[in-house]
């Protein structure tokens, strides 16, 4: 609402008209899993009307960049493949290169196998009437969008993207986001202040468990988790340092094997040598290929191929999609630790609805935890500040902080590893474990020293000496020699040797003026406030926009942010380095290689849509989802017994599941009970009155619910075709209070993103009926 | 007396995230109530001796076919000549206190001896409630004792977005027709509800009515 007073216009697209529309410059309204539809021909728009910004666009993005000839779409699908693996062989979505190996460009963006012109190629099927058929926005809704959004593509004005679960929670979540880069690639509104695609995290350190490694996929600091084929460090190492001929390139990532390392030396310590590979054998490693995403775990749970499940402060029962199948996948475990500050439907789940504890073996353990605001620890926000907070009072009774659980189990499994050997203890007992105080209790700040890293012998840098057990400065500073530890590289500089715990820091100076405050917190990473800021200066190294300048070249030096490194801009032909330091070949890629369903975002219908066919191409789904094929995980796409679209959502006054929220009476009295929002339209349809009971249907489960028929949800004519779509939240479980009715995941399908695995919660197809 | 103190509360501001009305109950320690969804955002569906300030929701459709959806935080206006208190005060002496400096008007433990429909049936705003056990009336204190501890009221510190604003009645004043003012720009229809009369002045965009029956008097 501030940016709103100084003249910033807002507007917000989402199926219903909310709290957030009714504060918006303007609203409109698109069917559900549409996303790609509406902004390829935002993407149309802007390079047929010349909307974006071209200097920007040719020296700091792939723009320029021509393709390898064998690269081709046709059909909804690209080159390359494979229907009976349902992926891609990736080979020619690559450059064609030079004799020094380094990729081909034409930057007058004239070239037809340059990426600007395959860009326009592609979006150029993606016209207002076939969007508008498509999403159902109407034709005059998307101009508007279009010409208000790409007004931003200009030197002196900035837009920002705000996206949450909303984008990403589709089986082309991934490539949703994708499309929102391009856009403000092309717009010149990455790298600069008020610009960026910018996640709004439901919960206040979700960055702080991705930074972490939370995800299957990764380790700490975005370092690929190993896998069985890489058998050596130096295999790894060679598989994920990304290389690149062209010398002013940057290429940040070339020091992967610093991080690496230094990761490896903080989790084993002087156990970890060059002779032992730094202990990497000692690193749990996924099989090639395998899928360790959640959909994925709760059917092998379901198959009994997995025992036991720690969950932490986590509503799984109620959160994953297709609940019937993860609540009967619970009752195949033998073991469940559940580790909260109430109860809730996953701990409980044994005597949910339909169960009978007889016949349950399952052990559950619940463990009482601190809340949040009971622990001293960082949390970090997505814009990457990390804030050290403290303890507003103690937990009660017998609740401890969630790492005091972690230690004392671990310190048990060390015992017993210790004590009874095992076929491969090394990985227990070789692990550094030194995280607690003098009286036994979990230590956050040596955690935080910890991840931040240490010097473990005595090493010196251009001339500079840092002794043994000194703290590392920052991450240009770490080894690949083992001569460093880091628990996580980005993190490295948040905690210095003289003891100040740059987290902790509280000064609200603004020197910029831009909203930067630098010594608010520490932000990752090396307290750089946004990153890529050399792409919003010109070559010479003057800022694009004079009157907000993040970053400038003043006098041989870089003043203002802390800039994307030191290097001269780049109108220095010889030093000067691209601004997009950790891409490999120094720009930003509108022409993006790295996902597994295509170098450009292509629109396909979610798994269950309203449509026999999707209107841009004959691929109707998205080509590379996995389908789960059992009983409980059935589908229907354009089903007459399921007409209506169903997105899912949460609301302002409950937390994700409601499973602390609910038991809040100021909360529950404001939103008490599940409820379905309806049109006006469909409500006179079906015979539904504002307030009545219905009973909401899909092909995996049912719920009852109270019926909100609205104005604020509008039928979409997608062409010829009218579909309506209804919404409910996922607020509500069976235990507390008892009248709140149940989750609206007992409707969601087991279906996720292609790349990322993440449910597609907010497209699938259900029926409701009058009760 | 002094021009004492004003709230203004601007809905063009206002997402209805309910801070406001959580923050009434915590600080002055009110129950949640027994709730039912029938059918809309709102609620408690209305005033009670447990709910003094309540988010209002009403939604309809414009000219154009779309959406509206607008948001009122209503709450007692502690009227400069406050109806109440007269009715009050024909029946039993002290069961309102108007306080000197704020302008506050404060319900106190006699008005259970007053008829209470006649008090509701006074008050233009339909504002007082009583507690159906104690039979005392209840309603918002504008958090006198707050006030009086050089805080501000709990609902105005809880909005996050600036829609409330608590001060000394003449700079209150001077924003509201500034704010108007600046309204009026985009919304012909913006206006202050009722500020020669009241202590919380309300902000619209649009017709009060479309906002609330009692909105304004």
């Amino acid at each position: 609402m501030k940016a709103k007073a100084r003249g910033a216009k807002i507007i917000h697209v989402d199926p219903r008209f909310t709290r957030t529309s009714a504060r918006a410059d303007f609203h409109t309204s698109l069917r559900s899993g549409t996303d790609i539809a509406f902004l390829g021909g935002m993407i149309k728009y802007i390079l047929e009307n010349e909307r974006y910004f071209k200097d920007y666009v040719t020296n700091y993005t792939n723009a320029p960049f021509i393709v390898d000839e064998r690269f081709d779409f046709n059909d909804g699908l690209f080159s390359g493949y494979d229907p009976a693996t349902r992926k891609y062989d990736k080979s020619t979505w690559t450059f064609k290169k030079d004799a020094n190996g380094i990729p081909e460009k034409d930057f007058t963006l004239q070239n037809p196998r340059c990426v600007f012109q395959l860009l326009k190629k592609h979006y150029s099927r993606y016209d207002l009437e076939k969007v508008s058929s498509i999403t159902g926005t109407p034709v005059e809704d998307l101009k508007t969008v279009y010409e208000m959004y790409s007004s931003t593509g200009v030197k002196d004005k900035a837009g920002t993207v705000m996206y949450a679960l909303g984008q990403t929670q589709h089986t082309i979540g991934v490539q949703n986001i994708r499309t929102l880069c391009i856009i403000q690639l092309l717009l010149g509104n990455i790298g600069i202040c008020g610009g960026g695609v910018n996640a709004m995290r439901g919960e206040p350190n979700v960055q702080g468990s991705t930074d972490f490694a939370i995800l299957s996929h990764i380790i700490p600091g975005y370092l690929a988790a190993p896998v069985a084929s890489l058998q050596t460090v130096d295999e790894y190492l060679k598989r994920f340092t990304p290389k690149s001929a062209d010398p002013r390139s940057a290429n940040w990532w070339q020091n992967y094997p610093k991080y690496m390392v230094s990761l490896l030396k903080a989790w084993y310590d002087d156990k970890a040598t060059k002779e032992n590979d730094f202990g990497y054998s000692w690193v749990p490693k996924l099989d090639d290929g395998q899928d360790c995403t959640i959909l994925n775990m709760i059917d092998n749970m379901f198959e009994k191929k997995i025992k036991g499940l720690i969950t932490i402060a986590q509503n799984p029962a109620v959160s994953l999609p297709n609940a019937n199948k993860v609540r009967e996948a619970f009752t195949h475990l033998d073991w469940l630790v559940h580790v909260n500050i109430f109860d809730n439907e996953t701990a409980s789940f044994w005597k949910g609805p339909g169960l009978n504890p007889k016949k349950i073996k399952t052990e559950v353990f619940l463990l009482p935890a601190a809340a949040s605001v009971e622990k001293q620890g960082s949390q970090a926000n997505s814009g990457r500040w990390i804030q050290w907070k403290y303890e507003a009072a103690k937990a009660p009774g017998d609740a401890i902080y969630t790492g005091d659980i972690v230690i004392r189990i671990i310190a048990k499994l060390k015992e017993l590893y210790k004590k009874e050997g095992g076929s491969f203890p090394e990985p227990i007992l070789n692990l550094k474990w030194d995280y607690s105080d003098e009286k036994g209790r979990f230590d956050p700040l040596k955690v935080a020293k910890t991840v931040n890293g240490y010097f473990l012998e005595d090493v010196t840098i251009s001339d500079k000496t840092y002794k043994k057990g000194e703290l590392v400065p920052g991450f240009a500073l770490l080894q690949a020699d083992g001569k460093t530890s880091s628990g996580c590289w980005i993190s490295c500089g948040g905690f210095s040797q003289d003891g100040t715990n740059l987290m902790a820091r509280r000064k609200k100076d603004d020197p910029t003026g831009l909203g930067l405050y630098p010594q608010w917190s520490w932000a990752w990473p090396v307290n750089r406030r946004i990153i890529y800021n050399r792409a919003s200066v010109d070559l010479n190294g003057q800022p694009y926009n004079p009157k907000r300048p993040l970053v400038a070249w003043v006098d041989g030096k870089w003043v203002g942010d802390v800039p994307d490194g030191p290097w001269p801009p780049m109108a220095d032909t010889k030093n000067g380095k691209y601004p997009f330091i950790m891409k490999p070949d120094g720009v930003s890629s509108l022409f993006g290689p790295g996902l597994g369903d295509g170098p450009f975002p292509e629109h396909y219908e979610p798994l269950e849509g309203p449509l026999p066919r999707n209107l841009m191409s004959p691929q109707l789904n998205s080509p590379i989802i996995k389908i789960f094929s059992k009983e409980c995980d059935k589908y229907s796409g354009c089903d007459p017994r399921y007409p209506f679209v169903m997105t899912t959502y949460t609301s302002t006054e409950h937390w994700c599941t409601g499973g602390i929220t609910r038991w809040q009476s100021w909360l529950t009295e404001a939103q008490p009970q599940v409820y379905v929002e309806i049109s006006e339209e469909l409500a006179q349809i079906k015979g539904i009155k504002n307030g009545e009971k219905v009973k909401v249907e899909s092909a995996r489960g049912s719920l009852m619910c109270v019926a909100m028929v609205t104005p604020r949800f509008r039928p979409f004519k997608c062409g010829d075709q009218v579909i309506h779509q209804v919404g409910m939240t996922f607020n509500y479980g069976w235990l507390f209070p008892k009248d709140c009715g149940d989750t609206a995941n007992l409707l969601t399908p087991t279906v996720g993103d292609g790349n990322s695995g993440t449910p597609e919660y907010k497209a699938f197809m259900v029926n409701l009926r009058k009760v | 007396m002094s021009n004492g103190k004003s709230i203004l509360i601007d809905t063009s501001l206002c997402t209805a995230c309910r801070g406001c009305q959580v923050a009434c109950k915590q600080w002055n320690n009110l129950p949640g109530t027994k709730t039912k969804q029938i059918g809309t955002y709102q609620n408690p569906q209305d005033f009670s001796a447990s709910t003094w300030k309540l988010v209002r929701f009403a939604e309809g459709k414009n000219g154009n076919g779309k959406p509206y959806w607008y948001f009122f935080s209503d709450m007692c206006r502690h009227c400069m000549e406050p109806p109440c208190a007269d009715t009050i005060q024909g029946f039993v002496k002290d069961g309102v206190i108007r306080d000197e400096t704020t302008g506050a008007v404060v319900y106190t433990g006699k008005t259970k001896t007053v008829p209470f429909e006649k008090v509701r049936a006074s008050c233009p705003y339909d504002i007082p409630r009583q507690n159906l056990k104690t039979k005392v009336m209840a309603k918002c204190t504008m958090c006198i004792d707050r006030i009086k501890n050089d805080r501000i009221p709990a609902c105005v510190q809880s909005c996050p977005t600036g829609a409330m604003v608590f001060g000394d009645r003449q700079e209150i004043l001077e924003k509201v027709e500034k704010r108007v003012a600046e309204l009026k720009k985009n919304y012909p229809k913006a206006m202050a509800i009722n500020p020669d009369d009241v202590r919380v002045i309300f902000i619209v965009t649009d017709e009060p009515e479309k906002y609330w029956k009692h909105a304004a008097v």
